[in-house]
């Protein structure tokens, strides 16, 4: 339908509607912090951070479960890894010793987050590998396994705070910027998002995404065109847990804290909840999707204590009412097919 | 020796609770294909509503019809109004809407009951423990839960494997859509499943009263727990529940016993106390993970 319409208007090719919309999307957010210091509520610069790096989190797990078909209700272990990087990078760098008499700690944001990715992406090799083994609900159920299993070596760690977690004094360093700053770390965060979007826009674009858009669809049909899904898959895991690392090592900043709580398995549920909300399999609905449950609860929870009464109920509404999420509501609401 | 058997035995108690859990769990996901994130919802209005019937009434008779008929309610209702939408739905759909139904029924009950909370008293017939062996007495509540567990376990086989109704349930799990088109109606039947799934949770829900803290998310954390149960025994295998439920209670409850004194005697000082923790309660789940690894559809599939 839509391509008879295109030809017969002569509009723009629909390649040029996203762009436009990515340029604009990014434009209000870049404005978004001078706008709210104008309209006297910087909270709300604080609140657009935890958006971006949720979102982040949000878009790396849809990698794997939108893209791939791999549904991980173990992400929680990697947003946590991510975390417990800066925050034992951190730890050592104030105490002036070596981890594990190897590495010295660090308080560079150049060096954390670097970090962050090497560890999540070898803990998702690791996990990958093994899960990788399985699919359906075995999938689910063991990267839950693992995830517990992170989730209770960190509880029990006390060199590291076990349950109290890690308080990290000041933000990571980068190139003498006041990261104590909101609107600065912000800004970070956003060049850190916008940067990750466009790699994985480049990434689900590529032979390797529509690879794994195949094995989604059918594993069977890409092996007998010659395509090994295990390497496939793993890739996707791999890439997927270090964007979640990158994703909680930012969060551990934003929070100066890292508990075993970004580990439990309610973070994991909650990041897939932010996909599921937004849409899965889409570039921008995570983002869309962590946008809407974090401001929703910001928002519900200034106005009731008891807020999870209404918010249940509208995320069953979203489901029963609203197929494919957020995003395919906005894309009805705009009148596309 | 003694103290190894008194932790059997509490490990088998905790292993039927699970399996309680578990079997309703299966059911639902084996025959209907739907994962239920809310089956512990059910077990905490069971437990709610017994708990507050005891403590209306002082009879702990009048608080178990009330505890399964409220979650037996609750799971119908729940099945008729949500969950029958969600069969045609993927899996993650039926994960995100039953995530919702689970802060509605926390919330619920909070501003309901209150974040406190409550505490039953075990019934005056059940108090006391008994000798069972020479130097090990154990209560005689927890002997009432195993009796109680092992007695639906064996009820539960029966119904599935000698009446017209279990035969029906056999023939979902495994040829869903050819007992359809025999005839069978298939949306009494999902319902009638739901609603045993909801009382068995119930069941659990009521008994853990006395023994646990009655609290808003005492649901979840033993959800987790009965998923574990459900993939090492098998999906849709009421057997796998029922094995897997005793082995992983018997598991973890022996690995909280026993690791930290063993871990101390290693090392000293609190790391060890905290280590002990950690690690016995990454147990069951290192278990499920090989489980998974060397067996991938769980060790008692029913069709294999």
């Amino acid at each position: 339908m839509r391509d008879t319409v295109t030809a017969q208007t002569g509009f723009a090719p629909p390649s040029a509607k996203p762009l436009l919309a990515a340029a604009a999307v990014i434009a209000a957010l870049v404005l978004l912090p001078f706008v709210a210091q104008a309209a006297g509520s910087p909270a709300t610069v604080a609140l657009a951070t935890r958006v971006l790096i949720y979102g982040i989190a949000a878009a790396s797990l849809n990698l794997a479960l939108g893209y791939g078909g791999l549904v991980s209700f173990g992400h929680a272990a990697f947003f946590g890894i991510g975390g417990y990087t800066v925050g034992i990078l951190y730890q050592h760098y104030v105490a002036d010793e070596l981890i594990l008499g190897l590495f010295t700690g660090s308080n560079q944001l150049l060096v954390t987050l670097p970090a962050a990715v090497v560890v999540s992406g070898l803990l998702a090799s690791v996990i990958g590998a093994l899960s990788l083994r399985t699919s359906g609900v075995q999938f689910i159920m063991i990267t839950l396994a693992f995830a517990q299993m992170i989730f209770y070596l960190f509880a029990s760690l006390t060199a590291y705070g076990a349950e109290d977690g890690l308080i990290v004094r000041r933000r990571n360093e980068l190139f003498g910027l006041d990261t104590r700053n909101d609107t600065v770390f912000y800004f970070i965060c956003l060049g850190v998002a916008a940067a990750f979007f466009a790699l994985l826009s480049r990434i689900v674009r590529s032979r390797f995404g529509l690879v794994l858009v195949g094995l989604r669809q059918s594993e069977r049909r890409m092996a007998a065109i010659g395509i090994a899904p295990y390497r496939y898959k793993l890739a996707a895991f791999v890439i997927s847990g270090i964007g979640t690392g990158l994703a909680g090592a930012l969060m551990a900043n934003y929070l100066r804290f890292v508990s075993p709580d970004m580990l439990h398995w309610t973070k994991s549920g909650e990041l897939m909840i932010m996909v599921i909300l937004g849409g899965v399999g889409t570039l921008f609905g995570p983002l869309l999707g962590a946008a809407a449950l974090v401001i929703l609860e910001t928002v519900l929870a200034a106005w009731t204590e008891h807020w999870q009464i209404i918010l249940g109920p509208l995320l069953l509404a979203v489901v029963l009412f609203t197929r494919g999420g957020l995003q395919a509501l906005l894309a009805r609401l705009g009148g596309k097919p | 020796m003694t103290l190894l058997l008194e932790q059997l035995l509490n490990g088998l108690q905790f292993g039927v609770m699970l399996f309680l859990l578990a079997a309703g769990l299966t059911l639902i996901f084996g025959i209907m294909g739907v994962i239920n994130l809310a089956h512990g919802s059910l077990y905490m209005i069971g437990a709610y509503a017994a708990a507050i019937a005891a403590e209306r009434t002082g009879s702990f008779l009048v608080a178990v019809p009330a505890g399964l008929a409220a979650a037996g309610l609750a799971g119908m209702a729940m099945e008729y109004l949500v969950i029958r939408r969600l069969y045609a739905r993927d899996h993650l759909d039926q994960v995100l809407a039953t995530f919702a139904l689970i802060l509605f029924f926390n919330q619920t009950v909070t501003l309901l009951f209150g974040r406190q909370p409550l505490f039953v008293s075990i019934p005056p017939a059940l108090n006391g423990s008994i000798e069972i062996l020479p130097e090990l007495a154990y209560p005689v509540y927890r002997l009432a839960i195993i009796a109680v567990g092992l007695a639906v376990a064996v009820g539960l086989y029966l119904l599935i494997n000698r009446t017209r109704i279990g035969m029906l349930v056999r023939a979902g799990a495994t040829h869903r859509d050819m007992v359809r088109a025999l005839g069978v109606d298939v949306r009494l039947l999902y319902t009638a499943v739901f609603g045993l799934g909801a009382l068995l949770a119930g069941l659990a829900g009521l008994m853990a009263g006395p023994i646990l803290a009655v609290q808003v998310g005492m649901g979840e954390q033993i959800l987790i727990m009965t998923f574990v149960v459900v993939v090492i025994g098998g999906v849709g295998s009421i057997r796998g529940a029922f094995f897997g439920a005793l082995i992983v209670g018997v598991v973890d409850t022996l690995l909280r016993a026993f690791l930290p004194g063993l871990l101390r005697q290693l090392t000293t000082g609190p790391e060890a106390d905290a280590l002990g923790a950690g690690l016995s309660s990454m147990g069951i789940y290192l278990l499920m993970a090989v489980v998974l690894l060397v067996r991938p559809k769980g060790l008692f599939i029913a069709n294999a």
